[in-house]
């Protein structure tokens, strides 16, 4: 069981009301027809602005609350019970520690109290191929005069679609850094992309994107590592969120659906399965809050807990997304059922990122095995 | 006994915990264990400095932290014990007194005993001087612990126990045991009283059974004829399942917590280097076997966490019991897990029974292999934990 202090329950409390209200799983449904060319509802990401949730990583000075990862994972847990679509996590976490962690003191000044106040939204670019492999950029960005020139191409780059300003991953003559580029400038390409989990992703073209001097907001492998723990350890968080429900939703289904004269929840065989999910739910939750408060302290073992997280949450959505439907049966098939949306959102938010194999991976070579 | 004011801070705490192991824990012991006190296998045997260590702990209280100074415990909390935990793991220091009084009945007297009762049973566990085994199984009561029929008859000035206990792990080498006996046959969880009996008292006899990997330390109890004072009765007549359950949960939470999981006292992944060999790349060579480690080795890990934030929201007063029979699997197939993975890293070398021909420690995982079977058996069944979770965590309706 996680401790929290009294204003983080506070944050809680208001977020799954807010999300209980504003964000029913139906919600989604509206972004996948009302919103499709945006990838969420604008208004809903106001109202996050409006109740702070957009400033939680920014410093007081820069127009934020600076409450930390542990906070932010917890309202973004919340969304994820009901699949909330917004670019909150591309925002307030990628967007942000890419710039707070960085050490353009000018764009801090210029881009957080926009983030802050929800005026400035973003995506951020990294990914170039199907597999996530950020020690692997082809984007190049070159010195030209006074500024910089952006080339090269990233995929499914997520609510990019939305977004104002993009994060852009590019190799210079130093080695990876992060640009600053927005996203209507001349030379940016952006294809939208129809995905399962009807969020707002697309493809990216940059072609001579002539940017100032001032578009690096930092460098080297460990500043952009940092910058995706804190979105991996985010979005495990809103995953976990995501198999919470997905679980709640079924064990109702399990106390309610009868067959042979029983509640199909009195079946042993149902509900030792459930029983077994509960243990894996309960192991996702230590590692996603332990990944979350390690990344707050920056302490040296965040990058290896980051990856557990991401790993345990991968693979515990997808194994609850899956049971979700066979439990249901038939109508967990229907498009009319929410167990699709949550499959489907399991298996994206599992691949973005680097999924359960890739963390693996990683933390057995941050462990030497 | 040695009472110190309670130091004020966690760090605080670390600092003076720090300096009385370092103060006390004789060197020659590092990387020991916890050693059975009636152990009958020679060179097993605990040893003067082994002695000494226990009798230092047993003064301060420290081999059953949390329990109250006035019963010869601690009295730390949760987190200051996990803080002396850790302290003693970084020095390769360990806890002399352990046992089920520890683990289940001391916790359990705390809580329904007398206050004649806490005095005489809670200190001598604390001090690792009684050993105590449990007879709650019999050959028809399993997994359905309240069918038991071990009689017992109120005979006045004293009980009269007739009956016979199976799988009583320990009872050849115990001096108490706590029971389970029926003393009432019209009622079945209502009919049943918690019973604490001396083992050398006449009519108590435990032989010991082979487990299948040649370790005989559980036995069939029988009880003919054994008569026992008042004064043993636990709680009232009748009222002995309650009290079973909430050691039960004892046991679930002992066995969830237990650390001693790493059998593999090197790792696993030290043990494949040694056994498979390695990639230009110093990897495991065989990829696949070293994934499967690797996916173990997070399991763990996020099993660790998840103790500690058990810990954690025990002491904010936050946590249900239930949640028990979760942990007590969780815990139970990864240990389970790591056998499997160490006696696959062994290859033939992990097909010995006894020497030669193997070495001590290959004899060791193979023999631990072996008995980690019983993990998901004893202490409740797997199976029988999810009925407990499914009915009391998750309300999902009955049958
Ligand atoms: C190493 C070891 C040490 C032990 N030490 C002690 C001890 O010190 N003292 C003591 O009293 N006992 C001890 N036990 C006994 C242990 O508690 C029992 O073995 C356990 O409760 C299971 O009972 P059983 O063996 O009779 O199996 P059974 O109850 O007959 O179970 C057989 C199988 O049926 C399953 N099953 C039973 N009921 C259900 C159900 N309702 N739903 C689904 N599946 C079910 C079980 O999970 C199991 O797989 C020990 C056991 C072992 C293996």
């Amino acid at each position: 069981m996680i401790v929290l202090s009294d204003e983080q329950i506070m944050l809680r409390d208001m977020a799954k009301s807010w999300v209980a209200d504003r964000v029913p799983v139906s919600a989604l449904r509206a972004v996948r027809t009302t919103y499709a060319d945006h990838g969420s509802d604008p208004v809903l990401y106001t109202e996050m602005a409006e109740m702070g949730w957009t400033g939680i990583l920014i410093p007081e000075a820069h127009g934020g609350v600076d409450m930390g990862l542990v906070s932010l994972g917890l309202i973004a847990e919340e969304l994820g019970r009901n699949l909330a679509a917004s670019p909150l996590l591309s925002t307030a976490v990628a967007a942000a520690s890419a710039i707070v962690r960085g050490d353009n003191e000018a764009k801090k000044a210029e881009l957080l109290p926009a983030i802050a106040t929800g005026s400035l939204t973003a995506a951020l670019a990294i990914d170039e191929g199907p597999h996530h492999r950020p020690d692997n950029i082809a984007a190049t960005a070159r010195v030209d005069n006074d500024g910089w020139v952006l080339n090269g191409a990233k995929r499914g780059v997520a609510e990019a679609l939305s977004a104002d300003l993009l994060i852009v991953a590019a190799k210079t003559d130093d080695g990876i850094a992060l640009f600053a580029c927005p996203a209507d400038r001349e030379g940016v390409e952006k294809t939208r992309l129809a995905r399962i989990d009807s969020r707002g992703a697309a493809d990216l073209r940059f072609t001579n994107v002539r940017l100032d001097k001032a578009a690096l907001l930092g460098s080297g492998q460990p500043y952009v590592d940092r910058v995706l723990d804190a979105l991996r350890a985010a979005q495990a968080a809103e995953m976990l969120g995501g198999t919470v429900q997905a679980f709640e939703t079924t064990l109702d289904y399990l106390r309610t659906r009868v067959q042979f004269d029983h509640p199909i929840g009195s079946f042993q065989a149902l509900q030792h399965r459930a029983a077994d999910m509960m243990g894996e739910i309960e192991l996702t939750r230590s590692a996603v809050y332990a990944a979350l408060t390690a990344l707050d302290a920056d302490d040296r073992d965040a990058p290896i807990l980051t990856s557990l997280a991401k790993a345990m949450a991968g693979q515990t959505f997808r194994a609850m997304a899956k049971e979700m439907i066979q439990m249901h049966g038939g109508i967990g098939m229907t498009d009319e059922h929410d167990a699709g949306l949550y499959l489907k959102r399991a298996h994206t938010a599992d691949v973005e990122l680097g999924n359960a194999a890739f963390h693996r991976e990683r933390y057995a070579q941050f462990l030497n095995i | 006994m040695d009472h110190q004011a309670a130091p004020q801070t966690d760090e605080q705490f670390r600092a003076s915990a720090r300096q009385w192991l370092a103060d006390n824990f004789p060197v020659s012991l590092k990387g020991g264990k916890y050693i059975l006190p009636h152990t009958q296998e020679e060179g097993e045997k605990p040893g003067p400095d082994y002695l000494l260590w226990k009798g230092r702990i047993a003064n301060k209280g420290w081999g059953v932290p949390t329990w109250p100074a006035r019963y010869g415990g601690g009295g730390l909390t949760t987190c200051q014990a996990e803080i002396l935990a850790e302290e003693m793991a970084r020095i390769g220091a360990f806890n002399p007194i352990g046992g089920l009084g520890v683990m289940m009945l001391g916790p359990t007297v705390l809580e329904f005993g007398t206050e004649e009762q806490k005095l005489r049973h809670v200190p001598p566990i604390a001090r690792g001087e009684i050993e105590w085994c449990q007879g709650f199984s019999e050959p028809g009561a399993g997994s359905d612990l309240a069918s038991l029929r071990t009689r017992c008859e109120d005979k006045g000035d004293h009980f009269l126990v007739n009956g016979q206990k199976i799988w009583t792990s320990f009872a050849h080498v115990s001096d108490w045991c706590f029971c389970l006996v029926r003393t009432d046959t019209s009622r079945k969880q209502a009919g049943i009283s918690f019973l604490l009996i001396d083992m050398r008292t006449e009519g108590v006899e435990a032989r010991p059974i082979s487990l299948i990997n040649g370790v005989s330390h559980f036995c069939e109890t029988f009880f003919t004829d054994v008569k026992v004072p008042k004064e043993n009765l636990l709680g009232e007549v009748n009222a002995g399942w309650g009290i079973a359950k909430r050691l039960l949960q004892h046991e679930r939470n002992g066995l969830s917590s237990q650390r001693n999981v790493a059998n593999v006292e090197r790792g696993l992944p030290d043990l494949a280097r040694a056994y498979v060999g390695t990639d230009d790349e110093g990897r495991i060579a065989d990829a696949d076997l070293r994934a499967r480690i690797t996916a173990h080795m997070m399991r763990q890990h996020a099993y660790g966490l998840t103790l500690r934030h058990r810990n954690a929201g025990i002491e904010a007063g936050l946590e249900g019991s239930a949640q028990m029979s979760v942990l007590k699997n969780l815990g139970a197939r990864v240990a389970q897990d790591l056998n499997e993975l160490a006696v696959e890293i062994l290859g033939i070398a992990g097909l010995g029974w006894e020497g030669p021909g193997y070495s001590e420690e290959e004899l060791e995982l193979t023999s631990g292999w072996l008995y980690s079977k019983c993990f998901s058996i004893y202490g409740g069944s797997h199976e029988v934990q999810n009925n407990i979770t499914a009915k009391r965590v998750l309300a999902l309706p009955s049958a």
